[in-house]
């Protein structure tokens, strides 16, 4: 088409708007071909005509059919969002019927879904609009050029230099540095006023709830333990202390401090770390372990009877606990704090004592002794 | 038609335009924006996705604000959901179940904030992978790409805290380990893990203190960085990809209005119906199974969200060779490193690696065309290595799953892990990089003789040669966008009376120029390569044989002009 414009007028004669090129399209064709000569004067569209190119007015009337088809598909799941939404209503003695896990997941499918094909389709709609209906064109726009020209430049600087001069901030020093001196304190309030997020950290990491005659209890059960409830070898139970009031009386902080493991054992498989005074920790083989790992504070859960190894799921420290909880493998650095048991008079098991070092991740005054 | 004489605005419409236009003065930086030149490719999309992934995230999060009470006041549960009634449990697990179990559609936000979420996290990861293959954070976007380090950091502290909120297990579990590394801290770890609990762990602040970081300190500062990325992209204008008309100094593409505008409002509507889709149908994070947190259980096999699996992953595999005790105070190494050592350097790396780079090329000119990864070829292939090395740590987090899934000892594959972390990078540069330079050579031979065409033809002699045509103009423009590589350190060797500048004989100037010759030592150099010239890289094998100059040339079609071409074919007369 503009093979035809060049070959009919050399642009500067023809004063007359041209009318039509045969063989253009006629849907926006006026745009593309008229253009040539004065294409500032012929289109006020936002682009000029010759970046302009139009798709055909068939392809536009069938983009327009489709795009309607898919906004009304929207339009349906829109509303089938709602039905979905009311149909899981509360029942008569309004207890939600999401309340079961199955409807819950129906629920959610039916909504989701409906929800998902309604966006979709919009979007659809709005790309067969983009693809059959605009015309297709692109357009240029030049970057900024870089730097700024030194004109420009050293105006600025110039204008900013004496305006400084003049405000007196750089030739009164005595007032600029009071003002500096003035912020520093305002500066520091905010920090300052963090101090209360927290008590600080003293030695309470290094002590736990555990002392001599507290009782072991079964976690969760909260019952007493007595040596014979781990008569077979390689038994295992996380214990906690017995709480003083009750069954909610361990705080989470205190759970996650004293947390045991008690472990059953042959007495003659204890390693060589197992010194006298870890020895006379035990009883009857039965030797209790912290249960939070001193790598980053998991609770080391698993534990394996053959090997006696102790295993933490989340990093995989292993500790070996027939040999004083020593690391066999993985991040840990420190082995796993040990409690010292006893029996009291009614044959149930209790602490001796808190633990042999303290408990959870290592910080940086752990292996301090006070 | 009147299609493109353009009408006249609606009464309403101009009512409106004036009344701001009255107040505002915006007609022509109205009409400037909404010319803004979009150019057009898919990878731009990438960007796209994460925005509108972050819009979701504000919508859907704000619906979740209505019912969530972020209280860790103890509680036995009464409320709908039978098989936890009676535990005990915190406020804030007990309103997130609410939301799952009584609120219409709950479930279907909190799956949607959690998909998109991770949506978010992973469109920004490889938006920006885009940009650094593609060269498109050199000057004058280094700022730009500052602050989408930025924003990926602060994403990720995002997402942590979002999966502390509802105390469930595992998140409660993330917590202990974030809290165990903070412990790990020399001198302050402790203060800082005090201060931020309030006390011991868990405490009984945590919660409500992560929930207006997430919910408000952190979006709102995402909020204003990503405003900030925008607003920075729309004054520089968007790189480009070389093409015929694309230059350094103009821009090519889609207007903002109406074609770009229409296509992202289309595209926001997938990325919100993928979001939506999975969340419809894919479970995520179902905390009613795993339960509330308490510090003294916890399951085998627990995954952290995706993009804290790098993180869990280098936790798993650090051995503990490295902790010291220094005057009786523990630096447990195996901790820091991987839990903050690693994430330094990869944040930092990152954010230094524009600086870096022009540092070592002495590059200062500015850059709108992105490059073709191959062009780069040691950029590119210390990517390959740092998406090894990132691959490799996320699949250490899983490495009691690969373990169990393969059926190897589990210590075995922390020790491939531990052992290709190191051999697993090296290879991936090596293998990356030999292949951007084979591409490059391919280029150069395109370029010089055209595409193959698939024809064989045979030479009078009897050879077969296989027909080459001629590119389109398109392919030569992108191929002969290859900048040469030579290094452009602008402190001369040495004065003229042969001694060396200072800035080259001091170490740093040595270690720059060592750089910068690793840097562009292999690229292959387009110097003097005509476009179709044919023989330019003519192998010894035809040079005798003048038949199948005469054919070649012909074919090509530029009449062997070229001072290249003129050699080789001297060099084919002489024998």
């Amino acid at each position: 088409m503009t093979d035809n414009n060049t070959d009919n007028g050399n642009g500067n004669g023809s004063e007359e708007p041209r009318e039509r090129v045969i063989g253009t399209p006629t849907g926006g064709g006026d745009a593309l071909v008229a253009g040539k000569e004065e294409p500032h004067r012929k289109h006020e569209g936002p682009y000029l005509a010759e970046e302009t190119h139009a798709r055909p007015e068939e392809t536009q009337i069938r983009g327009e059919k489709i795009a309607a088809v898919w906004f009304l598909i929207a339009f349906l799941a829109g509303v089938g969002f709602f039905v979905s939404y009311f149909s899981f209503a509360p029942n008569a003695a309004n207890e939600p019927v999401i309340a079961d896990p199955a409807t819950a997941q129906l629920a959610n499918a039916l909504m989701g879904g409906t929800l998902a094909l309604s966006l979709f389709a919009i979007g659809a709609g709005m790309t067969v609009w983009a693809r059959q209906i605009l015309p297709h064109y692109e357009v240029a726009s030049p970057y900024d050029e870089l730097p700024s020209p030194p004109k420009e430049k050293s105006s600025f600087s110039e204008f900013f230099m004496r305006s400084a001069n003049e405000s007196g901030f750089t030739k009164r020093p005595l007032m600029r540095r009071t003002l500096l001196l003035a912020m520093a304190p305002l500066g520091l309030a905010p920090i300052v006023l963090l101090r209360d997020t927290g008590p600080a950290p003293r030695d309470t990491l290094k002590s736990t709830l555990w002392e001599d005659g507290l009782h072991i209890v079964v976690e969760g059960t909260g019952r007493r333990i007595k040596a014979e409830d781990l008569s077979e070898t390689g038994g295992m139970i996380s214990a906690l202390p017995e709480a003083h009031d009750g069954d909610h009386g361990l705080s989470l902080d205190d759970q996650a401090k004293t947390v045991i493991l008690l472990i059953k054992m042959d007495p003659d498989d204890f390693g060589p770390q197992m010194n006298q005074q870890r020895l006379d920790w035990t009883h009857e083989g039965i030797i209790a372990y912290s249960k939070i790992c001193t790598h980053v504070g998991c609770p080391a859960a698993l534990y394996e009877r053959t090997t006696h190894r102790i295993l933490c799921p989340c990093h995989q420290s292993t500790f070996d606990a027939s040999n004083g909880a020593e690391v066999v493998f993985g991040p840990a650095h420190r082995p796993l704090p040990q409690l010292p048991l006893r029996v009291d008079n009614e044959g149930y098991l209790v602490a001796a004592g808190d633990f042999s070092s303290p408990v959870g991740p290592t910080f940086w005054d752990a292996e301090v002794k006070n | 038609m009147s299609d493109n004489q353009a009408p006249q605005a609606p009464k309403a419409m101009r009512g409106v335009g004036n009344f701001i236009d009255d107040r505002f003065h915006l007609a022509k930086m109205g009409e400037k924006n909404l010319r803004k030149v979009f150019p057009n490719h898919w990878s731009f999309m990438l960007g796209e996705i994460a925005l509108y992934s972050f819009i979701i995230l504000l919508l859907s999060g704000v619906f979740l604000t209505l019912w969530f009470n972020p209280s860790m006041g103890h509680i036995v549960y009464d409320g709908s959901y039978e098989r936890l009634r009676g535990v005990g449990m915190s406020e804030a697990y007990a309103s997130t179940l609410h939301i799952t179990f009584d609120v219409r559609g709950g479930l279907l936000m909190r799956q949607i904030h959690h998909w998109a979420a991770l949506i978010f996290v992973a469109s920004l990861v490889i938006h920006m992978l885009r940009v650094f293959f593609t060269g498109a954070f050199r000057k004058p976007r280094e700022i730009n790409w500052l602050i989408g380090v930025a924003i990926f950091t602060l994403a990720i502290v995002e997402g942590l805290f979002g999966y502390s909120l509802p105390d469930d297990l595992p998140s409660g579990m993330g917590l202990r380990i974030f809290q165990g590394v903070l412990l790990a801290l020399p001198l302050i770890g402790t203060y800082a893990s005090f201060y931020l609990f309030g006390g011991e762990f868990p405490g009984e602040v945590i919660i409500p203190r992560l929930y207006s970081l997430h919910i408000l300190v952190i979006p709102a500062i995402l909020l204003a960085l990503i405003a900030a990325h925008f607003m920075i992209l729309w004054h520089q204008k968007h790189t480009q990809y070389p093409g015929t008309g694309r230059t350094e100094k103009k821009v090519v593409g889609t207007p903002m209005f109406p074609a770009f505008a229409i296509k992202a409002g289309g595209f926001f509507f997938f990325t919100f119906a993928v979001i939506v889709g999975l969340s419809a149908f894919v479970q995520i994070n179902p905390i009613h199974l795993f339960g509330p947190f308490t510090p003294t259980s916890i399951t085998a096999g627990l995954q952290p969200d995706w993009y804290m699996g790098f993180l869990e992953g280098s936790l798993r595999i650090f051995p503990n060779w490295f902790d010291i005790t220094i005057a009786g105070y523990a630096i447990p190494m195996g901790v820091l490193i991987p839990g903050l050592g690693f994430m330094g350097i990869l944040f930092g790396g990152l954010a230094a690696w524009p600086f870096v780079e022009a540092w070592i090329t002495g590059d200062k000119r500015p850059h709108n065309l992105a490059d073709r990864p191959r062009n780069a070829p040691v950029r590119t292939g210390l990517g390959a290595a740092g998406i090894t090395f990132y691959g490799l740590l996320w699949l250490a987090g899983s490495n009691d799953i690969l373990s169990h899934t393969f059926e190897i000892s589990l210590y075995t594959t922390t020790w491939i892990f531990r052992i290709g972390i190191f051999v697993g990078p090296v290879i991936a540069y090596i293998i990356t990089k030999r292949i951007c330079l084979g591409m490059q050579r391919r280029d150069r031979e395109t370029l010089e003789h055209g595409y193959e065409s698939g024809t064989i033809a045979q030479l009078p002699g009897g050879e077969f040669v296989e027909v080459h045509k001629e590119s389109s103009p398109e392919t030569v423009h992108v191929l002969e966008s290859k900048e040469s590589m030579t290094p452009r350190i602008e402190t001369p060797a040495a004065n003229a009376n042969g001694v060396e500048s200072p800035a080259s004989r001091s170490l740093m100037g040595k270690l720059r120029a060592r750089l910068a010759d690793w840097y562009t030592r292999d690229n292959i150099s387009f110097v003097g390569v005509e476009p179709h010239s044919g023989h330019h890289l003519h192998h010894g094998s035809h040079n005798g044989d003048g038949p199948t100059h005469g054919v070649q040339g012909s074919e090509n079609g530029h009449g062997g002009s070229t001072a290249s071409d003129k050699v080789t074919q001297g060099a084919g007369q002489n024998k």
